[in-house]
Formats: C-alpha cells, sequence, structure tokens
C-alpha cells in the first residue's frame, strides 16, 4: 500500500470544517479558503498522479465482521467528479465571502465550515470502492447540505430543506435494504464482503438482482432528480443561497448519475440491460418536462433548478443507450454540467444579491446599467442551451449520436430538449436584461456592475466551459476507459454502424 | 454426625464467587445503602447522598471491571449457582451494557444544580401533593437517597434476569428489577400527580403482566416438567404429548416478557410512564429495562423454545412490524418530547424485534448473529436516549423542565452546543449514517433478512423514513425557529454533561469505528445451549 492520498485529500476538508467550528473571530474565513486551496492542491496533485499511472487505492479492513473495507479508488469518471468538487469549493467559498452571515443568517463562519465538511463527504463518495462505505458518506452528505440550506436560505428554507432530506432519506433508505441485501445475496455466497471488486464474483442475477438493483436505481433517480420525483429539487434550489445551489445541483446532484454507473450496472449489469429501455424513456420524459417547467417558471432559480432536470435527463439516457460514444459524452456532461449550472446559480445570484429577488419580472433593461453582470449571464445561458463552443455542447452530441445507435426515436426526440432550451435559456436573459429600463429594478445595479472578486470568481467556472468547448480531448480521454469498462460490464458492443466511414 | 441425621441433610449449595461478583457487588452496595439511609441522621444527614452516590459509583464501576475480568478469565460458557444463572457470551454482553448505561443513567440522578440544589426526585415522596409536610419537606431540604439503594436492587435484578437459566429464577428476577422502578416512577419533584398516576399504572399493568407471565412459567412446567431452559427445548425437541400446553405457555410467557419490552399491543404504558417518571428515571428504564427484556426474551426463545421457531417467528414478524408503524406514527402526533421519545422507543423496540424474528444464531462466514444485532442497536439507541433524556432536563422554564415542543424553538440560538448534541442524538435514532443508529439499523435489518423476512426489512426501512420524520422535526423545531422566550438552557453539574459527552462520543464512535464493539459483539452473539 502506498501513501493514502485519497483518504488525505477528502479529510483535509473534513478536519478543516470541524476546525471552523471552534470560535475564532475574522481568521475564520481565510483558514476556510486555507483549506479549500489545500485541498485543491492535493486534488492536482492526485489528478497528475493518476494520469501519470500511479495506483491511488486504498483499501484497509473497517467492519470485519460485515466485511466492510476503508476502500477507495479513482477510475476515470471518479477523478472527474473529484476535481470538479475541488475546484467549485473554493469558488464557492468566494462568491458567499460577503452575502452569508446576513442579518437573520447564521454565521458565515459556519457557512464555510459547513462546505468544507460537504467536499470532504463528497469526495469520499466519489472514491469509494465498498458498497457499506459508499452508502455512509452518500447518506452523510445530506446533513451539511440540510444544515446549508436551513440555516442561510430564504423565508420558506425550513420547508424546502426538510423536503429535500425527506426526498433523499426516502430514497436512501430503499436504497438501505438493497444495501443490506447485497450483504445477504454475498454472505451465503460464501464470505460476506462489501468490496466492490469481490462483489464483481458475487451472482448478482435473476430476479433478487433486478429487485435489489431497483432498490439502488430509486435512490440513484431520487438524487438525480428525475421525473417525476424531482419536485424537491426546485423548492430546495429556490430557498438556497446561490453557492449551496451550485454545490447542491452541481455536485451532490451528480451523485446519482454517478451511483447509477459505478453500482447500479456496476455490480448488475443483467438487470441494468432488463431496466434500460424504462430508463431510456424516463429520460426523454425528464428531459422534455425538465425544459418546459423552466420555460414557465416565474423564478429564476426555480428555471435554473429545472434547467438542470432536463440536463440529467441527457445524462441519463445516455448512460442507458449503453454505447461507448453516449456513456463518455454522459461522463463529460457530468462535468460539464457543474461549470455550466454553477455559472448559471452564481450569474444568477449576483442580481439576486442586489435586486433582493429571483423573480424574473422584477428585472427589466439591466444590461444597459449593469453590462459585465449581463455578459455573465449571456455566457452562462449559453452555456445552459449547449452552444457550439462552450463544453456543454460536445457532451450533449456525443449523448445524441450515442444514443441513436441503440433508440434513434428516443435520441430523436430528446433534440426536443435542445429546441425547447432554448426558449428557456433565451427567455432567462431577454425579460431581465433587454428592454427598456426599468428604474426601479436598475436602481440597485446603478453603479454596482460586478466587483473584481465577483468578476475573478467567475473566470475558472467560465475557462473550463470555453477550454472544454473547443479541446474536451483532455476531459473525454479521461473518461473513456469507465464508459468502456461498463460497455464490457454490460457484455453489449457498440451497434454497428450502417455506413462505414471512409478509412 | 452426619451419620446421625442422615434425612436432615442439606445440601450447601455451591456458589461461584468469583463469576457471581458482580451481581453481589451491586447487591451487597444496595444493602449498604439501605443501612446508610436508615444510620446516617442527624447531622450527617446532609452527607448521605453524597455517601449514596459513591456506593453506587463504586459498586458499578467494580462490578464493570469484574464482568469484563471474568469474561476475560473463563472466556463465557458455563453454569452457576447450581445452575440457575447461565454465564455465556451474551450474558457477559448484556451485563457490561446493562452496568456500562446504569452508571451514566445514575449520574443524572444526582443533578442537583440545575434545580438550584434539589435533584428531580421529590423530597417526601409519601408526602401529600400540595399539602403543608410537602412544603415542609421542600423547605428543608429533605432528600429521598432511598432512590440510590433502589436503583441497585433494579440493576442487580436486571443482570440475574439476563443470565437466568430456569423459569423461576427468570421470574424473581423480573419482580426485583420492577418493583423498584414501580416505586420510583412515583417520585417525581414537579407534577406530582401525573407521575404518582404513571407509577399506579406502571404498577397495575405490570402486576398483570406479571401474572401472564407465571401463568405461562406454570403451563410449560406442565409441558416439560421442568423449569430449566434447556430441559424445555429437550422437551420441545422430543414431544410426549401434545403441543396444547407448550402453545399456551408460550403465549402466556410471551406477552409477559414483550410487555416488559414494550411491544405493541403490549405497550400502552409506556407513554404514561415515561411521560410522568422524573426524566432521569426515564432514562434508566429506557434503556436498561428494555436491554434487559430483550436479553431475557432472546434467552428464553432462543434457548428454550429454538425449536418451536418456525411457530413464533412469523407472529414476532407481524408484532414487529405492528410495533413499528405504531409507536413511529403515534411519536408523529406529540407535541411532548418526553411523550415522543417514549414513543420512538416503542419504534425502536420494533426495530429491534426484527433481529429477533430473522433468529439467526450460528451464521456463515462469522457475521453477527441476532444476538449481537440487537445488543449493538441496544448500545446505539442507549447513547443516544441517555444522552437525550439528560439534554430534556436541561432544558428548562421557570417551572423547571419544558417538555412542550415549542418551547424547544430556537434552542439552537440560545446555546448551540447542547442543540448540536440533541441534533447528533436524534439523528442516531433516525438512523442517519456515521452515528451508531445507522450501524444499528443496518444490523438489525440484516439480521431479518438472514432469518429470510426481507419483506419485513422493505416495511422496516420504510417505518425508518417515518420514523426519521418525527426526529427531524425537533431539530427543525431547534435550528430553522425563531427562539422561544420562556425557555432556557440550565445551569448544570457534571452529573448532567458526563452522560451527554459520553452519549455524543460514543454515538459517533458508533458511527465510524462500530469495529470496536462489533467485535467483541459478535465474538459474544451466541448462546449457550
Amino acid at each position: 500500500m502506498t501513501f493514502p492520498w485519497l483518504t488525505i485529500l477528502g479529510l483535509v476538508p473534513l478536519v478543516g470544517g470541524l476546525l471552523l467550528f471552534l470560535p475564532m473571530r475574522e481568521a475564520s474565513k481565510w483558514l476556510g479558503m486555507f483549506f479549500a486551496l489545500l485541498t485543491l492542491g492535493f486534488g492536482i496533485g492526485v489528478a497528475v498522479m493518476y494520469t501519470g499511472g500511479a495506483d491511488l487505492s486504498v483499501q484497509v479492513p473497517w467492519i470485519r465482521p460485515l466485511g466492510a473495507y476503508w476502500a477507495l479508488g479513482l477510475d476515470g469518471m471518479g477523478l472527474a467528479m473529484v476535481m470538479l468538487t475541488v475546484i467549485l469549493t473554493p469558488i464557492v467559498l468566494l462568491v458567499e465571502w460577503r452575502s452569508s452571515g446576513l442579518a437573520g443568517r447564521w454565521s458565515s463562519q459556519a457557512f464555510f465550515a459547513l462546505v468544507l465538511i460537504l467536499e470532504g463527504l463528497s469526495v469520499f463518495v466519489f472514491t469509494a470502492n465498498d458498497v457499506l462505505l459508499f452508502y455512509l458518506f452518500f447518506e452523510a452528505t445530506l446533513i451539511p447540505m440540510y444544515f446549508l440550506i436551513v440555516g442561510y436560505g430564504g423565508p420558506k428554507a425550513g420547508r424546502a430543506a426538510l423536503k429535500f432530506l425527506l426526498f433523499s432519506l426516502a430514497g436512501g433508505l430503499i436504497m438501505l435494504a438493497s444495501v443490506i441485501g447485497v450483504f445477504v445475496v454475498s454472505a451465503s455466497a460464501g464470505r460476506p464482503t462489501y468490496l466492490l471488486s469481490e462483489l464483481a464474483a458475487v451472482p448478482l442475477g435473476g430476479d433478487v438482482g433486478r429487485w435489489l438493483m431497483l432498490g439502488f436505481l430509486i435512490a440513484f433517480i431520487v438524487k438525480a432528480p428525475m421525473v417525476p420525483v424531482h419536485t424537491w429539487l426546485p423548492d430546495a434550489a429556490e430557498q438556497a443561497t446561490p453557492g449551496s445551489a451550485t454545490l447542491l445541483v452541481g455536485v451532490l446532484d451528480k451523485i446519482g448519475t454517478f451511483g447509477m454507473i459505478k453500482f447500479c450496472i456496476g455490480l448488475f449489469p443483467e438487470a441494468s440491460r432488463w431496466v434500460a429501455p424504462a430508463m431510456v424513456v424516463l429520460a426523454l420524459v425528464s428531459i422534455v418536462w425538465g425544459a418546459l417547467a423552466a420555460i414557465g417558471s416565474k423564478n429564476m432559480m426555480r428555471l435554473v433548478s429545472y434547467t438542470s432536470v432536463s440536463h440529467f435527463g441527457f445524462m441519463v439516457l445516455g448512460i442507458y443507450a449503453f454505447t461507448t460514444t453516449s456513456l463518455s459524452g454522459s461522463m463529460f456532461y457530468m462535468l460539464n454540467h457543474g461549470f455550466s449550472t454553477a455559472a448559471l446559480f452564481l450569474a444568477v445570484g449576483y442580481l439576486v444579491s442586489r435586486r433582493g429577488t429571483a423573480d424574473i419580472d422584477a428585472f427589466g433593461g439591466i444590461q444597459k446599467v449593469a453590462p459585465v453582470a449581463a455578459g455573465m449571464l449571456m455566457v452562462a445561458a449559453l452555456s445552459s442551451l449547449s452552444l457550439p463552443g462552450m463544453a456543454t455542447f460536445p457532451s450533449e452530441f456525443m449523448v445524441m449520436s450515442g444514443a441513436f445507435g441503440r433508440y434513434p426515436v428516443i435520441a430523436g426526440l430528446s433534440t426536443l430538449g435542445m429546441v425547447l432550451s432554448a426558449v428557456y435559456a433565451l427567455r432567462l436573459y431577454r425579460r431581465p436584461m433587454t428592454g427598456p429600463v426599468n428604474q426601479e429594478a436598475a436602481a440597485p445595479f446603478e453603479g454596482r456592475d460586478l466587483n473584481v472578486v465577483e468578476r475573478f470568481a467567475m473566470v475558472p467556472i467560465i475557462g473550463a466551459l470555453l477550454l472544454f468547448g473547443f479541446y474536451p480531448q483532455p476531459a473525454v480521454k479521461l473518461v473513456e476507459p469507465t464508459a468502456q469498462a461498463v460497455m464490457q460490464r454490460v457484455q453489449l458492443a457498440d451497434p454497428a454502424p450502417a455506413v462505414e466511414g471512409v478509412k | 454426625m452426619t451419620s446421625l441425621l442422615p434425612l436432615y441433610q442439606i445440601t450447601v449449595p455451591t456458589l461461584e464467587f468469583r463469576q457471581l461478583a458482580p451481581v453481589l457487588l451491586l447487591f451487597g452496595a444496595a444493602c449498604v445503602g439501605v443501612l446508610v439511609d436508615a444510620l446516617m441522621l442527624g447531622r450527617s444527614r446532609r452527607f448521605r447522598s453524597e455517601v449514596q452516590m459513591g456506593l453506587v459509583l463504586g459498586s458499578i464501576v467494580a462490578a464493570l471491571v469484574y464482568t469484563v475480568y471474568n469474561w476475560r478469565v473463563s472466556g463465557g460458557g458455563e453454569l452457576v449457582a447450581m445452575g440457575a444463572l447461565m454465564l455465556d457470551g451474551p450474558t457477559y454482553l448484556m451485563w457490561s451494557l446493562l452496568l456500562f448505561f446504569g452508571l451514566l443513567a445514575v449520574m443524572l440522578f444526582k443533578e442537583e444544580k440545575l434545580g438550584g440544589g434539589a435533584n428531580a426526585f421529590a423530597s417526601s415522596a409519601a408526602a401529600i401533593p400540595g399539602s403543608v409536610d410537602e412544603a415542609e419537606a421542600d423547605r428543608y431540604r429533605l432528600e429521598q437517597t432511598e432512590i440510590f439503594p433502589l436503583t441497585l436492587f433494579s440493576l442487580t435484578g436486571m443482570m440475574v434476569f439476563v443470565a437466568a437459566n430456569d423459569l423461576l429464577t427468570l421470574f424473581v428476577a423480573l419482580e426485583v428489577f420492577s418493583l423498584p422502578l414501580y416505586l420510583m416512577c412515583g417520585m417525581a419533584r414537579r407534577r406530582r400527580l401525573l407521575s404518582q398516576e404513571a407509577a399506579l399504572k406502571y404498577f397495575l399493568l405490570g402486576a398483570f403482566s406479571s401474572a401472564f407471565f407465571l401463568f405461562g412459567v406454570a403451563l410449560l412446567y406442565g409441558y416439560a416438567g421442568a423449569f430449566d431452559l434447556r430441559a424445555i427445548d429437550a422437551a420441545v425437541s422430543n414431544p410426549v404429548y401434545g403441543r396444547g400446553l407448550l402453545y399456551a405457555g408460550l403465549a402466556m410467557l410471551g406477552m409477559g416478557l414483550l410487555f416488559k419490552i414494550g411491544i405493541v399491543p403490549f405497550a400502552n404504558w409506556i407513554p404514561d410512564v415515561y411521560m410522568g417518571a422524573p426524566t432521569p428515571l426515564t432514562g434508566l428504564m429506557a434503556i436498561c429495562t428494555k436491554l434487559a427484556a430483550f436479553g431475557a426474551t432472546m434467552r428464553v426463545f432462543f434457548v428454550a423454545l429454538g425449536g418451536e421457531a418456525w411457530t413464533w417467528q412469523p407472529i414476532f414478524a407481524v408484532l414487529s412490524l405492528l410495533t413499528m408503524v405504531v409507536g413511529s406514527v403515534m411519536a408523529l402526533t406529540q407535541h411532548d418530547v418526553k411523550r415522543m421519545l417514549a414513543y420512538s422507543s416503542i419504534a425502536h423496540a420494533g426495530f429491534i424485534l426484527t433481529a429477533i424474528t430473522g433468529a439467526n444464531q450460528n451464521v456463515p462466514g462469522g457475521q453477527p448473529t441476532a444476538v449481537s444485532s440487537a445488543m449493538f442497536y441496544l448500545a446505539a439507541y442507549g447513547l443516544a436516549t441517555v444522552g437525550a433524556f439528560a439534554v430534556v432536563t436541561l432544558v428548562r422554564n421557570a417551572a423547571g423542565e419544558e417538555n412542550d415542543m415549542a418551547g424547544w424553538s430556537g434552542l439552537a440560538a440560545k446555546n448551540p452546543w447542547v442543540a448540536g448534541a440533541m441534533a447528533l442524538f436524534l439523528l442516531s435514532m433516525a438512523g442517519i449514517p456515521l452515528t451508531g443508529g445507522f450501524m444499528g439499523k443496518w444490523m438489525v435489518f440484516s439480521s431479518a433478512w438472514f432469518g429470510g423476512y426481507w419483506w419485513l426489512v422493505v416495511a422496516g426501512v420504510l417505518t425508518s423514513l417515518v420514523a426519521a420524520f418525527i426526529y427531524l422535526r425537533l431539530i427543525v423545531t431547534m435550528f430553522g425557529q425563531a427562539p422561544a422566550r420562556t425557555t432556557f438552557v440550565g445551569d448544570a453539574s457534571y452529573w448532567t454533561w458526563i452522560p451527554i459527552i459520553v452519549g455524543a462520543l460514543g454515538t459517533v464512535v458508533l458511527g465510524v469505528a462500530p469495529d470496536l464493539v462489533l467485535g467483541p459483539a459478535t465474538m459474544l452473539g451466541s448462546f449457550l445451549r
């Protein structure tokens, strides 16, 4: 066993977060930022080591009677998610530097602490190679997120947070039954184990496998929010601060699609093939429903969260179409969507922090007063509608072109989502930004365009979106091995093309 | 001489003093405690409670050390006291847990700083509420220091109860541990009428269930011709007569035992008693009584009636389902924190009963047995419960404890540490990961699944959601609402803080590194037959 880099990577923000609960005054924010940047540094180090071919996996017995291990490891998808987490966290802290700690809210010190704890738990979620370990952190992430919504949210934050928690817990508890079932099956097959690598050899097929898989899948469907169990997300995002909403949608919801790939398909390939047609249809429903709901939203935060429901539909479509292209596209999308949503939530957050409301109708002609803010929102909205040149375009294109090989009708219908995305993205920009200047709305923006910190926070996000938009190769290459492994696991080959290209 | 009196010869019972030392220590200390009350009069009266507390702490710690020592020396598995007690793995496990939680709970008895120099028990339990006598007893700062020996007697009974190897010993132990509890229930300092009502209800229903229990013992004796658990097991395996007596006896005995646990439909006493009793005593009952009753139930049903498992397993399955549902749903409707915790304790009993329903005793691969699962759950639940009731004593208004949930709103703003600890305990009870409660849930459900009751597991996780809502609601109240005006967090001494701190640390440790407890618990998880 080598040096436990991954353990450290998760522990640094956790320890930092717990430290922040100690009483300290002004230093707390700086200390929190220090820990976030330290984690980012470790994350980059881990990424370099991983791409250099180093084996970073850790495996130590944790609960012996249950066959559970402290087992962490990385694959392409895991690394992409870890990087997303460690990059977004310092940005969120930067953006919330001033906005948290307002009257009626808890201290900003506690906000920083909770965000760091959430970051540490997320890192463990994305690296866990043991089913019980994954479940533990999967559920544990709910607690800091819950308090982030309750303590810093809007007037109805308590209800929204409770709804979020109950939906997630319901999914999680159903998954618990399956987690226990996996244990029982593996114990009956000889030795109880929760290690993913060992469970691959345990027979989890047949009816038992299907029921157990459904338990996992339901939890991930709630998490990723897919129609019809998505209703908690708009409420939670509306009430949360932009920073918490970014983490919620950008990072935490990814656990849903991440889990589908790593656990549903990884543990139950046979049952996953069985459920794929249903999931593809459900994905299509999510794509269209989410887009329509976004078009109908009057609140910008709600609108952004509904666009995510639509985008998660694309990811799920790519996963269950079972082609190398669509799977790579999905995982690439998971990464891009994190940045894209972050850009949207933060840009909307800038507007909300000045105007005091996220109501679309409360704005008008802001572009003339605050051109930089308008520009940011424009870029974010374009990224959301997958404009070529933004990272979201290649990923969405990969999903659809890959899915077309297996489900041409559904893939064709999913383009509706792209059309509708143009409607909601432009609506998000047109009403608040263009048109005659609404004096009442514009007053708070007078001379208060984005400040240096706010601009600086957007730089890495938009940079990543543009970088991967024009040069997607590194990210696609990173996740492709995972996609190939999945294809191997489900024992499906890519559909043969009808017309061979010129060789 | 002996030859002259052959007819009157009495066999001197052999008693293994080393093995029995933990029980004898507690019993001895209790007897000394009675003498202390009788002899420390006049000026020395003031020091009574200090002396009593010293006796209690000393004897419990010594008994705990002795239990661990005995387990290391003999490793479990011997009959002592002429076959009356069985010292096997589960006995050592349960004794350790009983003593540990008894120690934590009894600390709350001594808390005097909170109430301005008076503990939670009536200054003179015999005085009529509101009478001149009562006012006088309060004025002279009298104390019922009997609570300490009574607690020790009760703990002694519980220890014998979980180790009893024959039904008669079992019955005697049941009475020994119940009677002091009945008595102490009626000794609350505040809301005395409520407290006395609780005591009366508990006593009447308890006596009734004891009658059932005893009748069941008689019927089983009629069937097997013996009180010894293993003899009954032999009779079950090789039946000579029809099984009518067996089934009737099984049902009656089961009712008596399930009453003590608080399984629906025998759980009606729990809310009233938990609410009326002095809060420190509620903490003791919520964990120690449950633990003892579960221990004895498992011993009786696994050892003596294991051969009839296919008869009682389906019944237990239905009962645990009922208990989980009724406990959770009723807890939803409560506005009193103590009453909510009482109903939730019913739900927890239902969760634990799923493990007994599974009845897996020797499983492949060395994973936890039903006994170790249930005991782990009880340990996690106990840590959270002792801590939670300690917090309940802390949250006060001008008249005493504030048990109304409305008064708890915005507690986090007043004292984030107390609210945080309470949130931790509630999350553990809700079964959120990284707390002991989650691992406990995991264990009892896997135990049930091993027994083939997967549907009970599914029902269990769904009711867990309802149960989780109950606790989350209180967390929302504490963290998300405006502070209530009349409530404050009392200024407590270490006697309250120690259980809270130990409970919080233990809850986290059991959630993060369960191997520390699970390792030994798995090793000690099988009854010796």
